[in-house]
């Protein structure tokens, strides 16, 4: 695929990433001057954005050869190495800018209203838009300098969000978690990028993808596995999910935009734009499909333990991006329909997301389910979109999920091989556990007796929050059905990933959207069975089954984090301390003691007694004279 | 007649005077002592001027002398100030300059 130089308004996509930039700059350096408009700039830099987005997307679509290139300028050159900054406009951009962009106004918009209180709010919207900023970054780096460029940058944005509220000392651990298995991650996507430069002297897209495939086939996976590590920090899979339900910690539009509709799968972004890589090394497909494979399983078991409303909502998107990972691993047969899951995904957990807060707004800030119950008649806005992302993301037939989700498992199934059986197998079984632990979540929340703490009096939030949940709601109604059947994603892609071949399918697509159904209502009903049927609680009860106390640990991954990396490198520390302490300091401050000793010892010789000295210099006098005969006679 | 019973005597001079300087403490005394030295030394260099038949070491003797004259002069003022501010003139007693 050529890409060409951009004309037009696609010349001009660097404002895309300029406009947000921008207005972070200005609220950061405006500091108190700009507190009372502050809100309106940073929500009309990214409406802009998208309005742009939506603008540049219109003409993309009207090319012949919808892949443009927009050179900006030389970021490095230094002998070898000679990175080019510039922009990729092509389909698969294009859907991430327009997702980013108008989920991102949508919850600028909605963070209007619920961080209206909060005297800090500015701020707020100042790392917002340079979350955008990096985002935007991320998706249309025409490069894997660029794309790293900003893929630290939503790091650090990440980080900023999550501590926004600092001073509690649990969102400042939260932060400083997801910066530090972040971290790990980003050093698997520096050493891939590594990789590339020293095997093929490039790292811009088209440089790397043209000829990858000189390479053997052990450095290809090499690469693979890299960059799925670099995947894996930025979208919490395993081994490095921990961290994000710890983000919860944050602002709940933060949770909304980046730690479940953007940021997360930047992950998915990468393994798709890597796609010329991954097609060429077998074995790396096959760890992607893995561990998506087990994330999302673990994804669902802690979802159901949980009763922190928004940690079982972000175990869910730690198990939906699983099926995202399962889905590009499979391969061309696989990139759109986790993209499209992508997309969906990003409708409806945004608008779960939006809800919680709206939620939390009412109940004042009070995250434990167990302490809800029956706000469907207060709170009936938030309820009914609420309840249309509920049934989107648990597949209910004919909304975004369904399509989205089917689509993944019949392309796992089709695959015909013992993988495609197992990993099919725990994405049904996972489908199951979704349903119920979102049931769950829906029976705690907005049915049953109101179990609500003293003085509490909900009430709905403003339009300025509802609107932007009701976008989303119908969003999560029909993106699905829009992106597989109405407005194909496969098509809109080809140029990316090629022609969509016919599959043969081992299992008919419909046999597997009525088992799928009949699974999930199979979930809903043991979810009614377990919570709705009877009085929920008011405190967690503490005689529970292994199983339940392993899932409310979330699978015990901080413990076994914490056992494997943090106390044995504390012990490294402790031992190096001990060593600096010991043996280097011990052998500077102990040379530094025996010349200080010994010159002191020495300097007793100064007796002050002339004589002394006269017998010194007679003494060294003879000994001159003795040495010089001797030779002279020698 | 030969040159060596002037070196012997040479030899004499300075044990002399070395010794002096190693035992006596009185600053006059030793202060002496050194002139012998100096002088047992002009007697070697004089002699041997007369052996080699040069005037080097002659010359030479000239110079001792005019620096010891010049040290004299140094060396008996300071001998007069240590005396002036301790009331002793022995060199034991000006043993401030030590570790």
């Amino acid at each position: 695929m050529d890409v060409l130089p951009a004309e037009g308004l696609l010349a001009a996509s660097w404002l895309l990433i300029a406009l947000p930039l921008a207005g972070a700059a200005v609220l950061l350096l405006g500091g108190r001057r700009t507190d009372r408009w502050g809100h309106l700039l940073g929500t009309a830099t990214v409406v802009a954005a998208f309005v742009l987005a939506l603008l540049c997307t219109f003409q993309l679509a009207g090319l012949d050869e919808p892949s443009v290139g927009v050179d900006l300028f030389t970021f490095i050159s230094a002998g070898d190495l000679d990175v080019e900054m510039g922009l990729l406009y092509d389909p698969l951009s294009a859907v991430f800018v327009l997702l980013i962009t108008g989920v991102g106004s949508l919850i600028h918009i909605y963070s209007i209203g619920y961080m209206a209180h909060d005297p800090a709010r500015r701020r707020f919207f100042a790392y917002l838009n340079l979350f955008v900023a990096a985002m935007l970054l991320l998706v249309l780096g025409n490069s894997f300098v660029a794309l790293y460029v900003g893929w630290e940058g939503v790091g650090l944005a990440s980080y900023l969000l999550i501590a926004f509220w600092y001073t509690r000392p649990a969102a400042a651990t939260a932060a400083k978690k997801a910066f530090i298995m972040n971290r790990v991650g980003d050093v698997g996507l520096a050493l891939a990028i590594f990789l590339m430069f020293a095997q093929l002297g490039t790292t811009s897209f088209e440089g790397v993808f043209g000829t990858v495939g000189t390479l053997a086939g052990g450095t290809i996976t090499a690469m693979g596995l890299l960059l799925l590590l670099g995947a894996c920090g930025k979208s919490g899979q395993f081994p490095l999910q921990a961290w994000l339900p710890d983000a919860m910690e944050g602002p709940t539009p933060v949770s909304a935009l980046i730690h479940a509709a953007t940021m997360v799968t930047a992950g998915v972004y990468l393994i798709a734009r890597s796609a010329p890589i991954y097609d060429l090394t077998e074995t790396a497909r096959t760890v992607v499909m893995a561990i998506g494979a087990l994330t999302l399983l673990i994804g669902a078991i802690a979802g159901c333990a949980y009763d922190d409303i928004k940690k079982v909502l972000a175990y869910s998107t730690v198990s939906q991006i699983g099926y995202m990972f399962l889905a590009v691993g499979l391969g061309p047969a696989g990139y759109v329909a986790g993209l499209a899951h992508l997309l969906a995904h990003g409708f409806f957990k945004a608008g779960l997301f939006l809800g919680a807060g709206s939620v939390m707004h009412a109940m004042n800030d009070q995250v434990d389910m167990r302490r809800y119950g029956g706000l469907w008649k207060k709170l009936p806005v938030t309820f009914v979109t609420f309840g249309l992302g509920y049934l989107a993301l648990i597949g209910f037939p004919f909304l975004a999920g369904y399509f989205t989700k089917d689509a993944i498992i019949e392309a796992t199934f089709d695959r015909d091989d013992w993988l495609g059986w197992t990993f099919g197998g725990i994405a049904v079984l996972a489908a199951g556990l979704t349903a119920f632990y979102m049931t769950r979540l829906m029976l705690m929340t907005f049915f049953g007796r109101a179990r609500w703490e003293d003085g509490v009096h909900p009430h709905e939030s403003p339009a300025v929050m509802t609107v932007p949940m009701v976008v989303l709601a119908v969003g999560s109604v029909f993106s699905g059905a829009l992106l597989v059947s109405i407005f194909p994603l496969s098509d809109w892609m080809e140029p990316v990933f090629g022609e969509p071949e016919e599959a043969a399918h081992v299992i008919a697509p419909a046999t597997i959207g009525i088992a799928l159904t009949a699974i999930m209502l199979l979930g809903v009903l043991a979810a009614w069975l377990f919570v709705g049927r009877r009085e929920v609680p008011v405190t967690a009860p503490v005689r529970v089954s292994p199983i339940t106390r392993a899932a409310r640990h979330g699978l015990y991954a901080d413990a076994v984090n914490e056992s494997l990396f943090m106390r044995p490198g504390q012990w490294l520390t402790r031992a190096l301390v001990w060593v600096d302490n010991r043996g280097v300091d011990g052998a500077v401050n102990g040379l530094a003691a025996t010349l200080g000793g010994s010159s002191s010892r020495l300097g007793r010789a100064q007796t002050g007694f002339v004589r002394t000295y006269a017998l010194g210099m007679l003494g060294g006098a003879v000994l001159v004279a003795g040495a010089l005969l001797a030779v002279t006679a020698g | 007649m030969t040159l060596t019973y002037y070196l012997v005597l040479a030899a004499i001079l300075f044990t002399i005077g070395a010794v002096g300087v190693l035992v006596r403490r009185n600053a006059i005394v030793v202060f002496m002592c050194v002139e012998l030295m100096l002088n047992s030394v002009n007697l070697t260099l004089v002699t041997f001027a007369r052996a080699t038949g040069t005037i080097d070491g002659q010359i030479m003797a000239f110079f001792v002398m005019v620096v010891a004259a010049a040290e004299v002069v140094v060396g008996l003022a300071i001998i007069m100030s240590i005396y002036r501010t301790r009331r002793s003139a022995s060199v034991d007693d000006a043993n401030l300059l030590k570790y």
